[in-house]
C-alpha cells in the first residue's frame, strides 16, 4: 500500500519485477537473433555450395580460419537464442511449476551442452588431429 | 466478471484462423523445429570430425527420402523464421504496426521464404546433379 514500495516501469526493467530479471531475456533474444542473421544467410550459402562436394574439400572448408570464427559464433548465438526461446514456450504452455522449473532448466543445460559439444568439435576440426 | 462458464477468448474451436495468428504460431513451431534441427547441425560436425566413413554415413540417411524430407521441412523453417524473425525486430524498433502493413509484410513473409526454399533446392540439385 505504500506508496514507496511500488514499482515503477524503469525499476521492472531493472530487474526488481516478480520474475527478477528485467528485459535482459527479452533483450538477448533480439540481439541474438541480430546476430543469426548474417550467421545464418552465411551457413546457408556455405551449406548449397559445399555440402555436395567430396569429405576432404569440406573438412578443408571447416578448417578456414574464417569459417572456424565464424561457425563458433554460429553455435554460440543459435543454442543462446535457443535456450531464451524454447524456454518462452514452456513458460507460455506449461503452468505447474514443478513441471515448468525442471524443464526450463533442462532446456538451458541442453542448449549448453550441445554449444560447448558443437564448439569443441568445430575447432578440432580447425586445429586438425 | 460474473458467471465464469463463459467461454475464454480466443475460442479456437470457432475463431476463424488469420494470417496474422497462423504466422504467430508457425513462427514457434518453426523455431521449434529449428531446435530439434540443431542437433543435426552438431551431429553433422561430429560426423564430419570422426572421419570420412562417418561422414558417408550421416550422408548416406540424409539422402534418403526420409533425410531429404527433413532438410525440406529445415529449409523451410530457417528461411520462415528468418524473415518472420526481421518483421519481428522492424515491429519491436516500432514500425510496421498498422493493419495494412501487418499484412503486406505477412505474405511478404509467406512468398519470401517459400521462394528462398525453392531457390535453394533449386541451386543444390538443379546445378549439380542428383545426390551422390
Amino acid at each position: 500500500m505504500t506508496q514507496k514500495h511500488r514499482l515503477s516501469s524503469f525499476d521492472r526493467t531493472q530487474g526488481l519485477g516478480s520474475a527478477r530479471e528485467g528485459v535482459r531475456h527479452w533483450w538477448m533474444q533480439r540481439v541474438t537473433a541480430l546476430a543469426l542473421i548474417p550467421l545464418t544467410l552465411w551457413f546457408a550459402a556455405s551449406l548449397i555450395a559445399y555440402i555436395r562436394d567430396d569429405y576432404s574439400v569440406l573438412i578443408l572448408w571447416l578448417r578456414n580460419p574464417f569459417t572456424s570464427v565464424a561457425m563458433v559464433l554460429l553455435l554460440t548465438a543459435l543454442f543462446y537464442h535457443m535456450a531464451l526461446g524454447l524456454q518462452v514456450v514452456v513458460e507460455d504452455y506449461v503452468h505447474n511449476d514443478r513441471i515448468k522449473i525442471p524443464a526450463v532448466a533442462v532446456i538451458h543445460l541442453a542448449s549448453f551442452a550441445l554449444a560447448a559439444a558443437g564448439i569443441v568439435t568445430t575447432l578440432r576440426i580447425a586445429f586438425g588431429e | 466478471m460474473a458467471g465464469n462458464d463463459r467461454p475464454l477468448s480466443p475460442d479456437l474451436q470457432i475463431y476463424r484462423p488469420q494470417l496474422t495468428s497462423v504466422l504467430s504460431i508457425t513462427h514457434r513451431l518453426t523455431g521449434i523445429a529449428l531446435s530439434v534441427g540443431s542437433l543435426l547441425l552438431v551431429g553433422w560436425l561430429i560426423a564430419a570430425a570422426a572421419g570420412p566413413s562417418a561422414y558417408a554415413t550421416l550422408h548416406g540417411f540424409l539422402a534418403s527420402w526420409l533425410g531429404l524430407l527433413l532438410l525440406l521441412g529445415w529449409t523451410f523453417s530457417l528461411f520462415f523464421h528468418l524473415c518472420n524473425g526481421i518483421r519481428h525486430l522492424f515491429w519491436d524498433a516500432g514500425y510496421g504496426f498498422d493493419l495494412r502493413t501487418i499484412y503486406a509484410s505477412g505474405w511478404a513473409v509467406v512468398v519470401i521464404s517459400i521462394g528462398l526454399t525453392l531457390v535453394a533446392w533449386i541451386i543444390s540439385f538443379g546445378m549439380r546433379g542428383p545426390h551422390p
